[in-house]
């Protein structure tokens, strides 16, 4: 008989799988940036999971892997931010919200008044 | 009480953190003063580190807040990082003169954005590399690795225009993609053997499953950081496009440190996984690399996607350690035979040394041509290569150091880069790799080309008048020269003392075969 | 079957459904309000698995927080907003194989999970005492693995800075303007209202963190969401980025932290440990200053670069 402790581990393995479906497949970054906080969503409930499973010495579940994922979430949080930050820069400066495949061997050092 | 010497770790970390802390809080000018004094000290503290480990004749350890691993994290230095911190406060402190001129705050103005941003990001940026080299657990190491991207990235667009900026985003999701890929293995390890600290872990893996996709999914994750091909596509426009000093950083420093964790993790995590075709996909990746950067960088019209591009193929060099350590079945080696250990260990001491020197001598040249490739287009306002006619006429010391640093990335003699590339050929004889030579001697080939594409109009001279920008300062050019030539007189460096980096290895090492 | 785990089974088909919809919608804003019940979700999943600290972690930052940056980016990305080209065929079915393998793959791995588990809880307990602390969470944050802590205030600086260089040469020094343009009655009320319990909340879980679940980054968290909520309704303006005092309060937690870290290579046996009997009188003055701190790296994270005041 499965527990709900294993059930959510295949819970996250799928979330996983959707996440980095997200992260490939769609060509917005904002639609990226969602699916890797979903991934990393996944990621972290699998540190519950483990956390859970070495529950003892009266506690219900590992403090170490819990402490690691306050950690990870908030780290998660600036990276989103500074994605978000960048792509409303770069919305703000071309007008488009796809990352252009085309351009990127295009070479950006167009003139460098680098002391001006 | 005298401390002990190991408290040079934490010193080692602390100092650009203190330093980050202060220059936002002070600002304006300040920040960058505050950066510029701290170089010279950090410098201090790593060459302390490198006697201390010499000294010891072991690794330092120095458990933070006194808990020992596993509820504890411990940082660690051998021989190995204790190069690395040393190259890195170097190079930190190099470039850090040379943007002196360019990050200041305009006169009349209190506090610019771009000289606010660069000098606490290459602070940031500075901890964060010497985190990775020193952290011996493994979530540490992911908070170092997000710690470097958040500094990285924001330097790769500080001029604002959308060319960058659009570069920046697309290396942080790559970024993101490896960090995620790379906790995913942090928790497989985690739940199959409760401890993140490499040392303990080391003694606890088994070859089963979770170990393996940890691994592999670790792996993946870091070498998307790294930039080997085929994940290298955010490489070139992000490195060329940043302004020249953070370029500098980024490709000699930054890329190196996922590399670095890569090592950690097949040498010291896991010695007893690494297994022979493993170790040949990741040489045939760095083959693909070297090939494809060489012909890519032949074919770049822009002095700096070139040598991004180059970076692409240098990297490459450096996943030939892989094979080169450890012998594949095809080798005959007599089962404990104590001749045929003897012959493991210095084969792998050849792979290693060379890829140790390949990194180092290539940090400081690709630092100098990064630079350098600065001033040449401060001088001439751009950077097409075929118009670089007449500027080694107008900035003879740079054009030197370039050729410095280039005859450094070809391997040839005297240079670190030749050193670094004889031993790896030396390797793959004593292992009786041959194919991994013509890899070698072809990349050596596309790196000449590509830098002689650039060398042949600078020294032609010019066809017609050139019109020159704004002038260069001579110090920014002898820094840039001092770069080059730290990158060519690693080769005199004889191998002796390159025996640091054998120093606390957890694997005596040549132990490819399980 | 039994109650409870019925409830688990209903939560993981409910998550794993909104995942779904949220990766496959094509709405960009539908997406992210997806997001934002996903996070809820898991927050129950969290509380289920034991691990409240977390659960308010993930609902405050995971799902509130990151939903707010992502609702803003959303809105504001509308206007532009062109179908995008749908991805090949192709690239949806081999991307498609390839996640299902590494799902399967990571599931069975799930199921292959050592038994009994190995744990650190016996030795976290255990050295429990050593800190003052009730909150065995809260002592692997400030005392055993004080150091990840540590970087992780620190991290936000950086992201911060990066954030903050997007600006224009001209806005440097100015203001971040995350007012939104439309003014509606009830996102003015809800800024109105929510605020003082949001704060009351928010020092709560700071000051409860040693021994009960919550600490510095739940309650910065909170704290930071509702300073969004007030500035997003134009009750109030985000200081300009010049401010020293603005600065100083960035750092504070870290520098703290860092200071009472040094101490102790004198004051007790290393960096980072605290000395005998003070404990935990040391680590509340850290947990106070740093919530500040990361409330308000985590609001300016959201407020985004100084900008020009479109009014």
């Amino acid at each position: 008989m499965i527990d709900g402790t294993t059930l959510f581990g295949l819970c996250a393995a799928a979330l996983i799988g959707f996440g980095l479906f997200g992260l490939i497949v769609h060509p917005q970054p904002l639609r990226k940036i969602l699916a890797f906080n979903l991934l990393g969503g996944g990621v972290f409930l699998l540190f519950g999971v483990i956390a859970r499973r070495g529950a003892g010495a009266g506690l219900s579940s590992d403090p170490v892997p819990q402490a690691l994922v306050i950690t990870g979430l908030v780290v998660a949080f600036a990276a989103t931010a500074l994605a978000v930050a960048l792509l409303l820069r770069l919305a703000q400066a071309t007008g488009r919200i796809t990352l252009d495949a085309a351009a990127s061997d295009a070479a950006p050092t167009q003139t460098q008044d680098a002391d001006s | 009480m005298m401390p002990e010497p190991s408290i040079l770790l934490v010193l080692a970390l602390v100092l650009p953190v203190a330093g980050l802390l202060l220059a936002l809080v002070a600002g304006g000018r300040h920040a960058g003063r505050i950066a510029l004094l701290l170089t010279p000290v950090g410098l201090a503290v790593a060459a302390a580190i490198a006697v201390g480990v010499v000294r010891a004749d072991e690794a330092l350890v120095y458990h933070l807040g006194g808990w020992a691993p596993p509820l504890g994290v411990a940082l660690r230095a051998d021989g190995l990082s204790a190069i690395l911190l040393l190259t890195t406060a170097a190079i930190i402190g190099a470039t850090g003169w040379f943007a002196r001129a360019e990050f200041r705050p305009a006169p009349g103005q209190v506090e610019g954005r771009a000289s606010l941003a660069f000098w606490t990001l290459l602070l940031a940026l500075w901890g964060a590399l010497n985190l990775v080299f020193l952290g011996n657990d493994l979530f540490t190491l992911f908070v170092a690795l997000e710690l470097l991207t958040f500094s990285a990235v924001p330097l790769v667009c500080l001029d604002g225009r959308a060319g960058t900026i659009e570069a920046a985003l697309r290396y942080l999701l790559f970024a993101l993609f490896g960090s995620v890929l790379y906790l995913l293995g942090v928790v497989l390890l985690y739940g199959a053997y409760g401890t993140l600290d490499i040392g303990l872990l080391s003694d606890l893996i088994q070859r089963e499953p979770i170990a393996l996709a940890a691994a592999a999914l670790m792996t993946v994750g870091l070498l998307a950081k790294t930039a080997l091909f085929p994940l290298h596509l955010w490489l070139p426009p992000a490195h060329a496009g940043a302004p020249a000093a953070a370029s500098a950083v980024l490709s000699a420093l930054v890329v190196k440190a996922s590399l670095f964790l890569i090592v950690r993790l097949w040498f010291d995590v896991m010695p007893e996984l690494m297994n022979p075709t493993a170790a040949q996909v990741l040489g045939a990746l760095g083959a693909a690399a070297i090939l494809f950067g060489g012909v890519l960088a032949l074919r770049q019209a822009r002095l700096k996607m070139l040598i991004a591009y180059s970076t692409v193929a240098q990297i490459g060099y450096l996943f030939l350690v892989f094979p080169l350590i450890t012998r594949p079945e095809s080798v005959p080696l007599a089962a404990a035979d104590l001749g045929a250990e003897l012959v493991a260990i210095s084969v792998s001491t050849s792979a290693w040394s060379g890829g140790v020197l390949q990194a180092v001598s290539h940090a400081f040249a690709k630092a100098a041509m990064f630079l350098a490739a600065g001033l040449i287009a401060q001088r001439l306002g751009h950077d097409r290569i075929a118009d670089l006619g007449g500027i080694g006429r107008a900035l003879p010391i740079t054009v030197l150091a370039f050729g410095l640093a280039g005859m450094s990335l070809m391997g040839l003699p005297p240079s670190g880069g030749f050193a670094a590339k004889w031993l790896l050929l030396m390797a793959t004889i004593e292992t009786g790799q041959w194919w991994w030579s013509l890899v070698i001697l072809g990349g050596g080939l596309l790196t000449g080309g590509y830098l002689f594409r650039v060398l042949a109009p600078v020294l032609a001279g010019a066809s017609e008048p050139v019109t020159l920008h704004a002038p260069v300062a001579r110090y920014r050019e002898l820094v840039v020269l001092a770069l080059a030539l730290c990158s060519v007189l690693l080769g005199f460096v004889r191998l002796g003392a390159f025996d640091l980096v054998q120093i606390g290895r957890l694997t005596t090492a040549g132990m490819g075969l399980p | 079957m039994t109650l409870a785990l019925a409830v688990d089974f209903g939560l993981a088909l409910l998550v794993l459904a909104v995942a779904g919809w949220t990766i496959a919608v094509r709405d960009t804003f539908a997406a992210v309000i997806g997001f934002v019940a996903y996070g809820l979700l898991l927050a129950l999943i969290w509380v289920r698995l034991a691990a409240p600290d977390v659960a308010l972690t993930e609902a405050a930052i995971g799902s509130g927080l990151t939903g707010l940056l992502l609702l803003g980016a959303a809105a504001r990305l509308r206007a532009i907003e062109t179908p995008a080209t749908a991805p090949g065929t192709a690239l949806r079915w081999v991307a498609g194989g390839l996640c299902v393998l590494v799902a399967a793959g990571l599931a069975a791995l799930v199921l292959w999970l050592p038994d009994p588990a190995p744990t650190l809880a016996p030795m976290a307990v255990a050295h429990l005492p050593a800190t003052g602390l009730g909150n065995p969470v809260t002592g692997v944050l400030v005392a055993y693995r004080a150091i990840d802590t540590l970087l992780e205030a620190v991290v936000l600086l950086p992201a911060l800075i990066g954030v903050w260089s997007l600006a224009s040469d001209r806005c440097w020094g100015g203001a971040p303007i995350l007012r939104y343009p439309r003014q509606d009655g009830a996102l003015t009320l809800l800024a109105q209202v929510l605020p003082p319990f949001g704060i009351i909340l928010g020092i709560y879980l700071c000051w409860n963190g040693a021994d009960e679940p919550g600490g510095a980054f739940q309650g910065g968290a909170v704290l930071a969401a509702m300073w969004a909520l007030i500035l997003l309704a134009g009750l109030a303006d985000a200081p300009p980025v010049s401010r020293r005092w603005l600065r100083v309060l960035l750092v504070a937690g870290s520098a703290v932290f860092l200071a009472v870290g040094l101490a102790g290579i004198w004051i007790a046996e290393a960096f980072l440990a605290y000395p005998a009997g003070y404990a935990k009188p040391l680590i509340l003055i850290i947990e106070v200053v740093l919530t500040l701190s990361v409330a308000v790296a985590l609001g300016l994270l959201i407020a985004g670069p100084p900008a020009e005041d479109p009014t």
